[in-house]
């Protein structure tokens, strides 16, 4: 079986990435090592299997391959929500509200914006060029509305907002890391116990309401899953655009299958595999700090220009 | 048996159904005719509850629509539409399995499985069933819809030109097989475009003009000369041709 190979081999691959990254250049008291890289390693792999999920998710409701919750303005949108958080509350009240508030109530903004904006969106929109068009709209609309707002608020706050604002895999905000981490896989395996319905879904929204699948309702609740899990990712690492498009390709050309009972693990853990090998490659042995991100979005802009370019073929 | 109660419809603002009340009887073949345009498929489209309507009642075996839960109606009604493009690669295995979801949720049982080979078998798709869809010809894959509904296994069955991209052998082969459903006591409700077909195999005929109900009646009643010239304003001439009523339009 070409999928289930496939499995093993990606789980195999995301065991040595995690064994060299908790292991290369250890020096010292190796308890202290591994507690410390321990809790990074969790966020990176809750990072990937969020990344992975929301886009595989997604890209079953919109049925289409290139879009994204990144590429429709997602974490432009909970970005967002955490300026105008900061512009309402001030500094001093975030900070005040400490990271589990802050981040329910960042959480809560996206959720509701994510339901009212892409909700109506989806059930509409089949035209896919007006779909990509729309995601940018917004994605502009959303970051110039961000930087309006950092505009006017007060500098001392602005720079609380700002490193949030860029892609990051180095600095992880460690109170979040645990919570984020249970979320995740919370919505994770409730994602997998309906991957039969998702099989479905993927048919499009009148072949699986004649299969007696409440598409509506159904594409309102995974909405709000994709939502919860771009907002762990962003306020983990901040926006990464292409990274989901990249994980989502790969997943999809191994799998051979249609099937979510497929395609949801292995782009889990093709998408832990890639983030960890690189972190490892870059901090470890290169001992670059910064390139990560911006490597891993250059890749996955060239796999979304490769599947725009292609589809233009056919 | 599917009642409508002056139903109507609009698509985007614009009324396309008017004041819609037909009978569409248990264990009967009922073909819906008319122009282009006279709003065949949002008729069929409405009644299997794809589309809203805008007012009026839609009741199956005597229960309003609306109330039936949608996984219950899944069980009771089957529909096959038009623009039926799937996104994901699948083989016609796979899609005709689908078909058995309203029953099994996707673990497919051997009985399931059984049902499955059987409407494979009965659309004449046994020889290349594991072939990926997008590998086989437009009337291959339209045969391998039809057999995805056959084998949903419900009481009402509507099909939305069911004969489009069918070579005549196979366009036979479904019009025996709506005609065995129909038989066998299930709602068939057919949009067809050739009105010989309609009046070799249906019970019931429905022509539609512009929206609203032009004639109902059994088959012989409605496919007439007079009907049918009014029904599309051009001349059309029925003959008879070896016990059959054959539709000419020269």
């Amino acid at each position: 079986m070409r999928a289930a190979s496939a499995l093993i081999l990606a789980g195999l691959a995301l065991a040595v990435a995690c064994l060299a990254y908790l292991s290369l250049g250890a020096r010292g008291d190796w308890g202290f090592v591994l507690m410390f890289r321990g809790a990074r390693l969790v966020a990176l792999l809750t990072v990937a299997l969020a990344v992975a999920l929301s886009t595989m998710v997604f890209q079953t409701l919109a049925a289409n391959r290139i879009l994204t919750p990144a590429i429709m303005g997602f974490d432009a949108l909970f970005l967002l929500g955490q300026s105008l958080l900061v512009f309402t509350l001030s500094g001093v009240g975030v900070a005040a509200l400490g990271a589990y508030v802050t981040f329910g109530l960042e959480t809560a903004v996206m959720l509701l914006a994510a339901l009212l904006l892409f909700g109506t969106l989806l059930r509409r929109g089949q035209d896919i060029s007006r779909m990509i068009l729309t995601g940018i709209v917004f994605g502009i609309l959303f970051r110039s509305l961000t930087q309006l707002l950092n505009r006017m608020i007060d500098p001392n706050e602005f720079t609380m907002i700002q490193s949030a604002a860029f892609a990051r895999f180095n600095n992880v905000p460690e109170g979040l890391t645990w919570i984020t981490a249970g979320l995740t896989v919370a919505v994770g395996i409730w994602l997998m116990s309906k991957h039969r319905q998702l099989d479905v879904m993927a048919l499009g929204r009148a072949a699986s309401m004649t299969l007696g699948v409440d598409h509506d309702r159904q594409t309102r609740r995974l909405l709000a899953a994709v939502a919860l899990l771009v907002s762990v990712s962003t306020a983990l690492v901040g926006p990464i655009v292409f990274f989901g498009l990249l994980v989502s390709a790969l997943a999809h050309g191994l799998a051979g299958s249609w099937r979510h009972a497929v395609l949801l693990p292995l782009s889990a853990l093709l998408a832990g595999c890639i983030l960890v090998a690189s972190q490892t490659l870059f901090e470890r042995v290169l001992h670059l700090q910064t390139s990560v991100a911006v490597v891993i979005e250059a890749l996955g802009g060239l796999v979304f220009l490769a599947m725009i370019l292609r589809r233009r073929k056919t | 048996m599917i009642e409508t109660r002056a139903l109507s419809v609009a698509l985007s603002g614009k009324p396309v159904l008017a004041d819609i009340s037909v009978a569409l009887p248990k264990g009967r073949l009922t073909a819906l005719v008319g122009p282009n345009g006279a709003g065949k498929s949002t008729l069929l489209m409405t009644l299997g509850r794809l589309l809203e309507p805008a007012s009026g009642d839609i009741l199956i075996d005597g229960r309003d629509l609306r109330a039936v839960p949608p996984r219950e109606l899944a069980l009771q009604l089957s529909i096959l539409r038009q623009e039926g493009a799937i996104g994901p690669r699948l083989t016609v295995r796979d899609l005709v399995s689908f078909g058995r979801y309203p029953h099994s949720h996707g673990r497919l049982t051997a009985a399931d499985r059984l049902e499955v080979q059987r409407a494979i078998d009965r659309l004449d798709l046994a020889g290349f069933a594991d072939r990926y869809l997008d590998t086989l010809s437009g009337g291959q894959k339209q045969r391998a819809q039809i057999a995805m509904v056959l084998a949903q296994q419900t009481d009402v069955i509507l099909l939305d030109e069911p004969l489009n991209n069918l070579d005549l052998a196979h366009a036979r082969r479904v019009m025996r097989i709506a005609r065995e459903e129909a038989d066998a006591g299930r709602t068939v409700i057919v949009v067809l475009h050739d009105l010989t077909v309609a009046a070799a195999y249906a019970d019931h005929v429905v022509a539609m003009k512009a929206g609203r109900v032009a004639a109902e009646g059994p088959s012989e009643e409605v496919i007439s000369e007079e009907v049918l010239s009014r029904l599309f304003e051009t001349d059309v001439s029925v003959a008879e041709v070896g016990g059959r009523r054959v539709v000419l339009t020269l």
